[in-house]
């Protein structure tokens, strides 16, 4: 049967509202089994403070399942917590020991204002996708789909980009907010493929620029990577570069001529 | 006032149907389009694909999430597949046969026009992503790959690794995202749809909380399109997210729109077995997996040995020994019901003896573990991260849990409710999978509903609203309808009981599942109509909810969702009860073969059952849908 962990402090941010001051807050959980996700863990000790008549703590969280990209929370100062390539909600107390002081914190970014306690308003990242992150195929009209054929390393590389979850935890895992790996993965994405090709420089042109009305500016540290529950290469952030300056230099009109 | 079930479908042979529909429709012309308002709840695919192409079109739309970003709905959260009707591989496949399939799949209790303009479209969306930039898994020859699914004995299921929901859901978000920088489609996030407005019986708009500031506030429009998911949650344990809830469906139903098939709820057969009581969900192990998995218990319930142990002789491999034509890849209630006998039986694996293997090992012989890593190495890298074991050294341990649910707002043809003006898409609805759906048939039909019928559906009822007036927020019907839901909230607050609404959900979920779970019994369904009342009635004097009503307090939006899945709980107990028989996703103990499966009984129950709200939830009323097969014979399903 499952091993239990005793004994844990959590120190967590309680903020009331965005214009409010906020402070941290000291739970002891005495028990827990470590087969819980981490999550699981705020659940029980929200049940705690409401049968206590406190409120309970916010935090974003939906799938439980690292996809939907919901879950966010700086565990001991990391985006996602101590385990590689996991978000928070994957995230189980195996991964700590009896005694263990955790220091739980929301995102920490200035473009990420912060809705109440853990929670973040993380709506730019929208804005940047509204700005050039999709192919323009409105509905009907499209050609069979092996119609082009998309070589297996491109498609896979497409993909890699694609897996983003769009958490944040690259902006905050960067001392300069920026938001490069995020934007990077979905320039990566559409300008790889084939269907993508038609607004490749100006894609990468108005997603910068949306980027940098919002967030900050990326000076290579790579954290984000570091940080980034899937794992995703900043090798992204080279290919928007490299299409960003590309776009600044090319002669539209004659695309179909490189 | 009563409902009456018209199913609209179109005349002529069953091929034709949706081209008749579509050669003699109503239009709005171009210009005309921007005169309609029309909204759309959930970003879903079923609601971000609706909204982009209503948009596209023309139309003024606003959309609502509950979530912060339309990228966050459940769909992304799909991992096997879509399937389509390309037979790109050349195996035999036709839209007749997908057609088919999904109608024998779902039991026979399925539309057979809906089925078959599903299985008509699905090509199209297929078409439609993979020129939007959904990354599809390629062979090297650059074009698209399939693997097979279950309940199909083609390979039509296309698939982006163990990603296929979170690749289309990005596809359908990013043409939605193109929209709203454009302004063709207004966003509303973190705002939850608390009520449905109907004026002189049609629908004229919304009523929504902000998740934020708890304000409440209304929306009017020409048409109203629900596309909020499926009610799995009503079980507490499942595979949905965990903010998934029948919020929006049922309000609807309680303002007039029919309910249909409420037990027919699909168990998914590979899951991950529950750890403890305090889990929150459970998490899904794709079916694809049962490509290469072997499904196997110990011959003897006593066992304790490492799987690794038990020699080949001593195992039972019960779905290729039962099902050899199907083998691992019987359908989703075979296989889960199946797994249930097996543990029921005591040959259960694992610490509390509550799952079955789903091993790898010969897949690893015979393919090699970088194979199996390249198609299944994220789900086992999940497993991993969830059970700490390493599938690629001892199998998975996987048992059925709560994962779709087929039944939903009744819908005709045209995805219209019983309401006029309020359309249903998507899991929300009961249209296409009887009762029962495939694998990867989830995804084809949210896309289906979204890009591909509504857009064509929804103008044969605008056009007749052109140039007319419908009513505005100051309407007294919105200012009721938002006095009732403030008032609602408050109430919640102020019960000052003991008890937090999570555990209120657990309880109704222990009842669901134990009485209208993959087995149900008269007596059962007779002890949850009555419990479920009781436990609902201590709800409203228990219940207690901290903090404040006027900024974020996930403690009261869950009390709202627990209130709605308590009434919900008793249609789908009502319902199980009513039908007597045995099919798809509902199983009746006292009808089944000797051989233990599901016995149905077409000449009684070959119906759709549309419930209607009364105002008392233990005394909806029954309406029925009879359901005309005019080209597929019913036949006993077999998957021997």
């Amino acid at each position: 049967m499952s091993e239990k962990l005793t004994y844990i402090t959590l120190k967590i941010w309680r903020q009331g509202g965005p214009d409010q001051a906020g402070q941290f807050e000291h739970h002891v959980i005495d028990e827990i089994s470590e087969e819980a996700s981490f999550l699981e863990m705020l659940d029980i000790l929200n049940e705690q403070l409401i049968e206590a008549g406190k409120e309970a703590v916010v935090f974003d969280h939906d799938c439980r399942e690292g996809i939907c990209g919901t879950c966010s929370l700086m565990i001991d100062g990391r985006a996602h917590g101590p385990e590689k390539g996991t978000a928070t909600c994957q995230l189980h107390m195996r991964k700590f020991r009896s005694g263990d002081t955790i220091t739980i914190e929301p995102w920490r970014a200035s473009a990420f204002p912060i809705i109440k306690d853990l929670m973040v308003d993380r709506s730019p990242l929208d804005r940047i996708v509204e700005a050039g992150g999709y192919i323009s195929a409105e509905t009907g009209g499209a050609p069979d789909a092996n119609l082009i054929p998309i070589p297996k390393p491109v498609a896979d590389a497409a993909m890699d980009a694609a897996e983003c979850i769009g958490c944040g935890a690259c902006v905050a895992a960067c001392p300069n907010g920026a938001a490069n790996l995020f934007t990077g993965a979905k320039v990566t994405h559409l300008n790889l493929l084939p269907q993508g090709q038609a607004e490749r420089y100006q894609r990468a042109e108005a997603m910068v620029e949306t980027m940098d009305e919002y967030f900050g500016s990326c000076t290579n540290h790579g954290e984000c990577e570091a940080a980034c529950p899937k794992s995703i290469s900043i090798d992204v952030i080279a290919v928007m570069n490299a299409d960003y300056f590309k776009a600044k230099f090319k002669n539209r009109k004659k695309l179909s001529r490189t | 006032m009563s409902i009456t079930l018209d199913s609209k479908i179109p005349a002529g042979p069953l091929a034709d149907k949706w081209d008749e529909f579509k050669a003699h429709e109503k239009l709005v012309n171009p210009a005309n389009k921007r005169k309609f308002k029309i909204i759309v709840v959930g970003t879903g695919l079923a609601g971000a694909s609706a909204a982009a192409t209503l948009a596209e079109l023309g139309y003024q739309v606003d959309a609502f999430t509950f979530h912060d970003s339309p990228r966050r709905a459940h769909s992304i959260a799909a991992q096997g597949g879509i399937n389509a009707a390309k037979n790109y591989k050349g195996d035999g496949d036709s839209v007749y046969r997908l057609f088919y399939d999904t109608v024998k799949g779902g039991d026979f209790r399925a539309r057979e026009a809906n089925v078959h303009r599903l299985a008509q479209v699905s090509v199209n969306i297929i078409d439609q992503m993979v020129a939007q930039g959904v990354p599809f898994a390629r062979e090297y020859g650059g074009l698209l790959d399939n693997r097979s699914f279950g309940g199909a004995q083609v390979s039509r299921t296309f698939y982006a690794r163990g990603q296929t929901g979170q690749q289309l859901l990005l596809g359908a978000y990013q043409q939605l995202a193109r929209q709203i920088g454009m302004g063709g489609v207004k966003l509303y996030n973190r705002m939850e749809l608390v009520d449905i407005v109907t004026v002189d019986g049609r629908a004229a708009g919304i009523v929504v909380r902000d998740l934020m500031t708890g304000e409440i506030s209304s929306h009017s429009a020409h048409a109203v399109v629900l596309a909020t998911g499926g009610y799995g949650n009503a079980f507490f344990l499942s595979t949905n997210a965990m903010a998934c809830n029948v919020t929006a469906a049922w309000r609807a139903h309680r303002k007039g729109a029919a309910f249909a098939n409420p037990c027919y709820t699909q168990i998914h057969p590979t899951c991950i077995p529950q750890a403890d009581d305090f889990q929150s969900k459970l998490t899904l192990m794709s079916e694809s997996l049962r490509n290469d998995g072997r499904v196997w218990v110990p011959k003897n319930p006593d066992d304790t040995r490492a799987a690794a142990d038990i020699p080949e002789d001593e195992r039972d491999y019960y779905l290729e020994r039962i099902y050899p034509s199907f083998g691992n890849l019987a359908p989703r209630d075979i296989a889960s019901r199946a797994a249930k006998r097996a543990v029921d039986n005591g040959q259960g694996v694992g610490p509390l003896k509550n799952g079955v293997y789903l091993d790898f090992a010969d897949a690893i012989n015979r393919l090699g573990q970088q194979t199996v890593k390249e198609r299944y190495g994220n789900l086992f890298d999940m497993y991993e991260r969830i059970t700490g074991e390493n599938p690629y050294e001892v199998p998975m341990r996987i048992y059925p849990a709560s994962h779709y649910t087929m039944g939903g707002l009744w819908v005709d043809y045209e995805l219209m409710t019983t309401v006029p003006g309020l359309y249903c898409a998507g899991e929300a609805n009961f249209s296409d999978h009887g009762a029962n759906r495939l694998g990867a048939s989830a995804l084809m039909q949210g896309l289906s509903d979204g890009y591909f019928v509504l857009p064509y559906t929804i103008s044969n009822y605008l056009a007749d609203w052109l140039n007319k007036p419908i009513p505005g927020t100051d309407h007294e019907a919105f200012k009721v309808a938002e006095q009732q839901a403030a008032d609602r909230f408050r109430q919640y607050m102020s019960i000052g009981g003991t008890r937090s609404p999570d555990y209120f959900h657990r309880e109704l979920g222990k009842i669901i599942w134990d009485y209208c779970g993959m087995e149900r019994t008269e007596q059962g369904l007779e002890k949850a109509l009555s419990e479920i009342p009781a436990l609902h009635e201590e709800f409203k004097k228990d219940l207690r909810v901290t903090g404040t009503g006027d900024s974020t307090n996930q403690t009261l939006e869950k009390a709202g969702r627990v209130d709605d899945f308590f009434e919900l709980g008793m249609l789908m107990c009502r319902d199980a009860l009513v039908r007597e028989e045995s099919c798809g996703g509902h199983f009746r103990a006292e009808h089944q073969t000797e051989e233990g499966e599901a016995l149905r009984n077409d000449d009684d129950f070959a119906h759709v059952t549309a419930w209607e709200w009364s105002g008392d939830p233990m005394a909806p009323v029954e309406h029925r849908e009879q359901l005309e097969y005019e080209v597929v014979q019913f036949q006993t399903r077999s998957y021997k």
